[in-house]
């Protein structure tokens, strides 16, 4: 059963029906998916939800397609990992990894938000699908589309590393290199989504695209024993993570599923594009552009489409925004590695570095439940940790050799 | 061609009056939609239209004033 009522502008409230439109005609605001909540009350259940498969869709009716999905069906539900040994470093009595490195199939949380920018264009009749990207969404589309059979583009930049390039390419999808600064290349697939009758999952599918987020805070939610944490901690490119992480928690309140905890969002950006968290310490929801320059490439977005909202989420929630240096990027993803065995793309740094800075300045209490959302696998963003990490000790076939390392070994560790 | 772009304004341009010299200067039509503006920023929502290369002229002199131009849809390009 389908609860969703319009589209509606973010900015003057004029409604639309649901239609791949992206845009208020009147204002330019942006769309947004807006439900009949009162349909679902006493119907959706957490025994309804706990008797689903343990994917993305067990929470259906709060996604904004009709029926069944028809792409990504397997997706999402990834694992909270209570994080006892990196509370001890941190000094932090209750902390959790909501970890989407290993979200189905293609290792990032876009695969939730595409599975349903997918499954609504299936809907809707389109035949082709498209994206502009660097990394895990352009992988994500293309991984997703070969599933579904559908046809699809990704642009990318034309100077994009080869790795990156084949992340999506395996997928048989058509790469279009473009050449240009970022702003050139950034217009040109805006006119191309305009003219193209394609599902251009960040653009004209971008209302119901972006709801696929808040599978995320769903999970959180249940995994965490049907309950809302006090605080989370997301990453921010555009900003909509952010938005949709608190809209599914103001969604469980309001279906009395769980009950309000008061809960904190905090962003957290390299310092390298750090847009919104400027935003937020500077006290203004103004969002001034910046040039991206950072190792955090999946965060580079210099221009957030949801800045504005994301700066309004941490703001009126109580919590607060935080940047850090490549260097503590790097140091993060190594902590993260090492005391929890998991391992995080440079995104994942940004957020365990963010929230330990956060930690340490007093602003996340060390006494209260916190979520870390890592949103991305650091098989992806190899290069970035490559010179960080001890090079294997080289030694002959010998186990006289071996012996002395593990002497050697054996007396650090007493030291 | 229509084309809708946001502009951001910094804080040595925020006080010029850029679009009113853009429709002096250009033979486009220029339709706010949406503005705030503040002392240190400033953000417009504009429809230009007009012929294809005039269009893309006036957005290419917006950009030499040190106008921000956006599409509507701001960075869509994602990691």
């Amino acid at each position: 059963m389908s609860i969703v009522r319009a589209l509606k502008c973010r900015e003057c409230g004029h409604e639309y029906p649901i239609e791949p439109v992206h845009v208020c005609e009147f204002c330019f605001g942006p769309l947004e998916v807006v439900y009949d909540y009162d349909k679902l009350k006493g119907r959706l259940t957490r025994e309804l939800i706990e008797s689903r498969p343990q994917t993305m869709w067990r929470y259906k009716e709060l996604l904004p397609i009709d029926g069944e999905p028809t792409v990504g069906a397997q997706n999402g539900f990834t694992p909270l990992v209570r994080a006892r040994n990196l509370e001890k470093v941190l000094g932090v009595s209750e902390l959790y990894i909501k970890n989407d490195s290993v979200c189905y199939p293609t290792l990032s949380f876009k695969d939730r938000v595409v599975s349903v920018a997918l499954s609504k264009a299936v809907e809707f009749g389109f035949k082709t699908v498209a994206c502009a990207s660097t990394g895990n969404l352009a992988g994500s589309v293309a991984a997703n589309a070969a599933a579904a059979g559908l046809e699809s583009y990704v642009f990318i930049p034309h100077d994009l590393e080869q790795g990156k390039v084949l992340g999506a390419g395996i997928f048989g999808t058509r790469i279009i290199g473009i050449k240009g600064k970022y702003d050139d290349v950034n217009r040109l697939c805006s006119e191309v989504a305009g003219k193209y009758g394609w599902a251009f999952v960040n653009v004209n599918v971008r209302p119901f695209y972006a709801e696929g987020s808040k599978s995320l805070g769903y999970e959180m939610m249940e995994q965490l024993g049907w309950k809302a944490p006090k605080h989370v901690v997301v990453p921010m490119a555009s900003g909509s993570l952010c938005t949709k992480v608190d809209k599914s928690i103001k969604e469980f309140i309001k279906l009395g599923l769980v009950e309000d905890n008061g809960t904190a969002v905090y962003g957290a950006q390299a310092t390298g594009c750090s847009p919104i968290s400027r935003s937020v310490k500077d006290g203004t929801d103004l969002i001034q552009p910046v040039h991206a320059d950072t190792i955090a490439k999946s965060l580079a977005i210099g221009n957030p489409a949801d800045g504005f909202y994301a700066n309004r989420v941490i703001r009126e929630s109580g919590g607060w925004a935080e940047d850090v240096s490549d260097q503590e990027v790097v140091d993060a993803m190594k902590l993260l590695a090492e005391t929890e065995g998991i391992f995080a793309e440079t995104a994942g740094g940004v957020t365990l570095g963010c929230a330990k800075k956060l930690i340490e300045s007093g602003k996340l209490p060390r006494d209260e439940s916190i979520v870390l959302c890592i949103t991305g696998n650091g098989l992806k963003t190899q290069e970035a940790v490559a010179d960080a990490i001890d090079k294997p000790r080289i030694i002959e076939a010998s186990l006289k050799e071996f012996d002395v390392l593990a002497a050697e070994d054996k007396a650090a560790l007493a030291a | 061609m229509k084309l809708r772009v946001y502009l951001t304004f910094n804080e040595q341009n925020v006080t010029e009056p850029v679009i009113w010299k853009l429709a002096r200067k250009f033979d486009v039509v220029t339709n706010i939609r949406t503005a705030e503006v503040k002392d240190h920023m400033g953000l417009v929502g504009l429809e230009l239209d007009g012929d294809d290369d005039v269009v893309e002229a006036a957005v290419a002199w917006l950009k030499e004033q040190g106008v921000h131009v956006d599409p509507i849809e701001q960075g869509i390009i994602e990691g």
